[in-house]
């Protein structure tokens, strides 16, 4: 019923509009200006209707995340510029200063920042290589997907045990290292431990992105390679100047995703090695970890302040640098 | 067309230009080669760790010991077995044995609880956050609004935070809510997660508006629209993100660690780690059972999670 009633005020509106119209016309004005954009009334009962139902899809949604994200996030930007949550007395940026100072976030900082930077680039480079590896017309594609993909699904906690076994002192790692003439180290208790770590999250998140890759790299129109092909440009050139630019948003995509997961790797490392791992491999989480277990909220706060400062920054970066770079190409 | 002839410049010219294309069709059949071969080998290296677990876990505790005890065993329980000094990789046990099964399912009631544990985590997580998820993401992609658009971005950016950030404002709530270390700790933050609306939305944007249009014409109620035919449409993007958000759960290491500080309610992943160097034999049993669920959905759900995560790629579509 109420759609009937709609129509004939859609109608009426408009007539409204070509009344107007036509008496500046008649007015004598001459309407050469460009003919305005039609402003959407946004008073009209549809739109008022539209906003109510989608504010009521949302509102479950909405109301959750206020209260365990937002709100108590407003609440850690307040605990980090007072001296303590009883008090509350304003401290300006004191606790910001003691966490810089703090030689435990400078270690995790730093080695939360090496895994991210050495593991990020090697997780999206090596699975755009597979991916273009499996486009390229192999065989038994299907089942080298579900090979690569099934490390993702594999719990960490079932896994560590064999990694244990691979790179303990006496493991295999060294064994055929040995084998080789190698030197025998105790990885996850040497300056490599974090090669372990490295190794591990490839292991588990290159199925996933050369999945997003796979889907861009056929994306990409036939007919803009086919022309080029024509123009006989090498296939390196065609990678580089038309793949590329069409895969632009997916090593966004695939970067942040990858990012993401890195911040993640402190499972690994905690079930391998337990509350206190060797220094290389000591994390953000384990740092905050102890930051909980110390009760200290201005500090727990400054520093998941600093680190979400950090997040947004690096996002913000990433879009600009993309948007730069595949601008021109929709999609 | 028989008198038709090139000058001979040209016969040459087109000759070498077939060659060249013979020796390209050559390289290419290379090319196949190695990139099966490069793929045989990644393959090879990632299926090796699951296989290895799996057999393992058919062996007797002996065997185990006597493998891999010069890995895990301690010298507090050293001595009892043969150990060798560096570790035996074995794939195939000599004696295939269902005692570690027997053992951890109906011996040790610990491991099965803890098993419970993290089903009675992932599975409300899983199915109320993403109800609620769904609706909140008809309402984002169905009509667009400034507000909302907003919004939206608020919700990426939150779904790019990391635990170390998000794990302080829930510490909060719930602790004000007193309902640390009990479940809901656990549930509740769980539930709102806006991982599943944001991957959702992008879902739903892809269908074409016309198709809710004409539904809403032919008089079809709001609510009907999302049932029959969002729902519906959504399928293959629900399944896979259900197998994304099941995986980070079933896996969750930090929440239980810093929300719960009683052993007694931790998932199986926590708990894994601490029996890793006590009861090394049992340990791989315990690992492959806790690794037949997510085995499981990924087999029937593959192909979604495959088409789903296709759809995910380019963060601004």
């Amino acid at each position: 019923m109420d759609k009937i009633k709609k129509i004939p005020e859609k109608v009426s509106g408009l007539s409204e509009k070509l009344n107007r119209y036509l008496r500046r016309n008649a007015a004598g004005q001459t309407n050469e200006h460009k003919p305005r954009p039609v402003k959407k009334n946004r008073n009209t009962k549809k739109t008022i209707r539209e906003t109510l139902v989608s504010w009521a899809f949302l509102l479950p949604s909405l109301m959750g995340v206020l209260t365990f994200f937002v709100l108590p996030f407003c609440v850690v930007v307040f605990y980090s510029v007072v001296n303590n949550p009883i008090q509350k007395e304003f401290v300006g940026f004191s606790n910001f200063v003691r966490v810089f100072t703090n030689n435990a976030f400078k270690q995790a900082a730093y080695n939360t920042f090496m895994f991210s930077i050495i593991a990020v680039p090697l997780a999206v480079g090596l699975s755009l290589f597979l991916a273009v590896v499996m486009e390229s017309g192999i065989p038994f594609k299907s089942q080298f997907r579900s090979f690569f993909l099934s490390p993702m699904m594999v719990p960490i906690a079932s896994i560590v045990l064999i990694w244990q076994v691979l790179f303990h002192f006496n493991g295999i790692v060294n064994v055929v290292g040995m084998y080789f003439g190698g030197p025998k180290i105790d990885w996850l208790k040497s300056d490599k431990a974090q090669i372990v770590i490295v190794v591990l999250f490839l292991w588990k998140n290159l199925g996933y992105n050369m999945i997003l890759f796979m889907a861009a790299l056929s994306s990409v129109p036939k007919d803009l390679i086919e022309v080029a092909r024509l123009e006989s440009a090498t296939d390196s050139q065609i990678f580089w100047t038309i793949k590329m630019r069409y895969l632009s948003s997916t090593i966004l995509f695939v970067t942040i995703m990858s990012l993401i997961n890195s911040f993640k790797v402190f499972r690994e490392i905690y079930l391998m090695t337990g509350d206190y791992p060797y220094k290389t491999l000591y994390m953000m989480q384990h740092f905050m970890n102890n930051t909980f277990a110390s009760v200290d909220y201005q500090k727990l706060s400054a520093s998941a302040i600093i680190m979400a400062l950090v997040i947004v920054i690096l996002m913000l970066i990433m879009f600009n640098t993309e948007n730069r770079y595949g601008k021109d190409i929709e999609g | 067309m028989a008198g038709l002839t090139l000058p001979t410049g040209e016969v040459a010219f087109y000759e070498k230009a077939i060659r060249k294309a013979r020796r390209k069709k050559k390289i290419y059949k290379y090319g196949i080669v190695a990139g099966t071969i490069i793929c045989a080998i990644f393959a090879v290296l990632f299926l090796l760790p699951i296989i290895l677990t799996i057999t393992n876990s058919f062996m007797s505790s002996s065997e185990i010991s006597a493998n891999y005890g010069a890995v895990f065993q301690t010298t507090e329980t050293g001595g009892k077995v043969f150990i060798s000094k560096t570790v035996n990789l074995k794939f195939i046990p000599d004696i295939v044995t269902f005692d570690q099964y027997y053992t951890v399912l109906f011996k040790s009631p610990e491991y099965l609880l803890k098993f419970w544990n993290s089903m009675i985590y992932v599975v409300p997580i899983l199915t109320v956050q993403l109800l609620i998820a769904m609706l909140a993401s008809y309402g984002f992609a169905r009509y667009k609004g400034k507000v909302r658009e907003i919004i939206f971005f608020l919700y990426i950016i939150m779904m790019l935070m990391p635990y170390q950030v998000t794990l302080v404002p829930n510490y909060l709530v719930t602790s004000w809510l007193g309902i640390l270390d009990t479940r809901w700790a656990i549930w509740l933050p769980g539930f709102f997660s806006p991982f599943a609306v944001y991957l959702l939305t992008k879902f739903i944007r892809r269908i074409p508006s016309e198709v809710m249009e004409a539904a809403s014409i032919d008089g079809a109620s709001e609510w009907q629209i999302f049932t029959q035919i969002c729902a519906p449409l959504c399928k293959s993007g629900l399944i896979s993100i259900a197998i994304l958000v099941f995986i980070d759960y079933w896996n969750m290491v930090e929440q239980p660690l810093i929300l719960l500080n009683n052993d007694e309610l931790h998932p199986l992943s926590v708990f894994l780690s601490k029996i890793n160097t006590g009861e090394i034999s049992l340990a791989f049993a315990v690992a492959v059972i806790y690794l037949v669920p997510p085995l499981l959905i990924f087999l029937y759900g593959e192909e979604y999670l495959i088409e789903g995560i296709s759809y995910q790629g380019g963060l601004k579509g």
